[in-house]
């Protein structure tokens, strides 16, 4: 096979068994890789209706056939599984460097099953494969974690492992890899952690065959001009990073501020991608063969390491009231120190500061930490800790704030979908990113069709904001597109510059094979069918593809999008009808079986 | 009239950050956008009082302005 390895290791932590698979070609052919095979997967062999943190979930490292390749970003894999956070399908992806080393060392997708006994973790060096006590790694975070593994392993392994949130099951842990990447969303870390199983590492000396070296390195031309002409890949990420929305979003009036009860932070310049690349930037930190580089190392007081994103600035930023920028990159570190998803930790938080300010939540609860309160910076680092280690009202927090605010009978305080914490864009001022939001496979999330990109930054062409009509098919389109990308291995940034045709060309080259770009968002079709009829058969229904009561009864108080709610039960027929469910919002017989499931 | 302009990103570079403008009544946004000596290939996002809008919209006193270069995605 060509791109694919053609190989799967499948380990199973309860009996210690470790068996090679040959990877299904039709499958794969039709699922892509990724974020699609691996779902597939997971419909074939896991029960939908599964407790996530029990033996029975799986979870899967699966990298896509682009993955380890010379083509832009070629480096990401995918940690699929059931979410323990939304009861959904959860795919969360991850560039750095792992999932490259994991297609050198000749596989496709690592399927770990039950549980073990005691914390371990996995070596591979090439087919070499073992499974190894990590009792002296257990509790450690991230820096220790990859020092030690590198000490044993040499400074040339690459590393995936949790820290100690996902050891003690934080709803909101991420994977971690290369230190500080990570595969942030849904609660993938705990997953992990019910397994017992501590790290990853990965050596490989391989090389992913290419079916046509000649097209590749002509389809590879085409695509980096592309973004390098491209303003906001070839300029905008690479000078200032994902941060320079800081600024564009507040500016639009939809920056969610003190847990979405404003939507213009005052002080928003202080903790923006200009005031980050002016004082704490220190150096750019790209994913394996990345020509955006839009990852920051940067370095304030005795913390240093990679971030922040957007998402994060804003999380514990504007969402928590924050505007000291040194406070921020400091929660963030100790979110990849302890393995925290970013936007859910800090979305926490944000909940947490609007329970203490009703009163609902008492300056007792704290114990000896400082009060949660909107605007207090000393907080938002010290709980962020206690989140990460899961202690005292830190173990509250890192049920992520659904749970949170449920325990106080307020679940509508918790500015989530599907239980996942919302990122940082207001729906109410962006009409289609709204619909995106509700609809999402895996709840809150921004990643899974972008509707930013032309509701606000204009590409690939500029739509009004405000207008309701023709979204919901430009929501649908980004969600296929997007389920494709994430499923071939490339980062989805590189769709700000390449179309469909441009991602099918470096498949064909790689893979040999003549799809075309329409076959491509026609797989990601595909895959968002399949994830949805997981999540049926899971039993989260259409009754939960919706926004927060806030984001749809309460006006924006102020700012360019005052007045505003979000008109989603408008929106949402015709989303239905354009992906050919049902008006209940189920997928009709005729749909799957045009897709060929 | 006098409008308020907010610069960004590498719009800022030799001109500032927020700057208030003097501006001959009826002039538009590409008016202002000559007078700060930033090039249409340069503008990406545009808003007045936080909403898009084009480079040949009339100005009236007291507007924010907000332009961006082409910028990033998170």
């Amino acid at each position: 096979m060509y791109g694919y390895n053609g190989k799967i290791l499948r380990v199973n932590l309860t009996d210690r068994s470790i068996k090679v698979e040959a990877l299904d070609e039709a499958k794969a052919r039709k699922y892509i890789g990724g974020r699609g095979l691996g779902t597939r997967m997971m419909m074939d062999e896991v029960d939908p209706s599964v407790d996530a943190l029990s033996p029975a979930n799986k979870l899967m490292i699966v990298t896509g056939p682009l993955t380890g390749t010379a083509t832009p970003t070629g480096g990401r894999y995918m940690a699929v599984t059931k979410s323990p956070l939304t009861g959904t399908i959860a795919s969360s992806n991850s560039g750095g460097y792992f999932g490259a080393e994991l297609k050198f060392a000749g596989w496709d997708a690592i399927i770990l099953e039950g549980k073990a006994s005691a914390p371990v973790y996995m070596n591979v060096v090439d087919d070499t494969v073992e499974l190894l006590d990590a009792a002296p790694l257990w509790g450690k975070a991230l820096s220790e974690t990859t020092d030690a593994l590198e000490a044993a392993h040499g400074a040339k392994a690459r590393i995936l492992a949790i820290g100690p949130a996902g050891e003690r099951l934080s709803l909101l842990a991420a994977i971690m890899n290369d230190r500080w990447r990570a595969a942030g969303r849904s609660g993938v870390g705990a997953v992990m952690g019910s397994k017992n199983l501590k790290a990853i590492v990965v050596k490989g000396s391989g090389k992913v065959a290419v079916a046509d070296e000649a097209a590749l390195k002509d389809a590879f031309a085409v695509c980096m001009r592309k973004i390098k002409d491209n303003g906001v890949t070839g300029t905008g990420l690479p000078t200032y990073g994902t941060a320079v929305l800081v600024n564009i979003i507040n500016e639009n009036g939809v920056f969610p501020t003190n847990n979405f009860q404003e939507a213009v932070f005052d002080k928003a310049e202080d903790i923006s991608g200009e005031a980050l690349a002016e004082k704490y930037l220190k150096k750019k930190d790209p994913c394996f063969r990345c020509p955006i580089a839009c990852g920051r190392y940067c370095e304030v007081d005795d913390v240093k390491g990679g971030g922040p994103e957007y998402e994060t600035i804003w999380a514990f930023g504007g969402d928590c009231g924050v505007s000291s920028l040194g406070e921020i990159i400091k929660a963030n570190y100790w979110c990849n120190e302890y393995g925290l998803d970013t936007i859910s930790a800090g979305a926490t938080l944000a909940a947490a500061m609007e329970l203490y300010q009703r009163g609902l939540v008492k300056k007792a609860d704290f114990g000896d930490g400082p009060a949660l309160e909107f605007g207090n910076a000393d907080s938002i680092v010290e709980w962020t800790k206690r989140m990460g280690r899961v202690e005292g009202f830190g173990a509250k927090l890192a049920q992520g704030s659904y749970r949170l605010c449920e325990s106080y009978g307020v679940p509508e305080l918790s500015m989530t979908v599907k239980k996942q914490e919302l990122p940082a864009y207001d729906p109410r001022g962006i009409m289609g990113h709204g619909v995106q939001y509700a609809t999402s496979n895996r709840g809150g999330c921004h990643v899974r069709g972008y509707m930013i990109s032309p509701e606000i930054l204009g590409l690939p062409e500029k739509l009004d904001r405000l207008e309701t009509a023709g979204k919901p098919g430009w929501a649908k389109v980004f969600q296929d597109f997007t389920a494709a990308i994430d499923s071939v291995g490339l980062c989805l940034f590189t769709s700000f510059a390449m179309g469909a045709d441009d991602y099918a060309a470096l498949y064909n080259a790689v893979c040999g094979g003549g799809i075309t770009g329409a076959d491509f968002v026609t797989a990601g079709e595909r895959i968002w069918n399949l994830e949805k009829r997981y999540n049926l058969a899971a039993g989260i229904g259409p009754d939960q593809d919706t926004l927060p009561p806030r984001l749809l009864e309460e006006p924006v108080p102020a700012g360019p999008s005052k007045g505003l709610v979000h008109p989603l039960a408008k929106m949402l027929p015709e989303y239905y009808s354009l992906r050919g469910w049902d008006a209940k919002g189920v997928p009709t017989e005729a749909k799957l079986k045009a897709l060929g499931l | 009239m006098k409008v308020e302009a907010r610069l960004f990103a590498t719009l800022r570079e030799g001109r500032g950050k927020v700057l208030g403008i003097e501006l001959p009544e009826g002039a538009t946004v590409a008016d202002l956008a000559a007078r700060l000596t930033i090039g249409r290939k340069d503008i990406a996002i545009l808003l007045v009082g936080g909403r898009d809008a084009a480079l040949d919209k009339p100005l009236s006193d007291g507007d924010v302005v907000s332009i961006f270069p082409p910028v990033g995605g998170g």
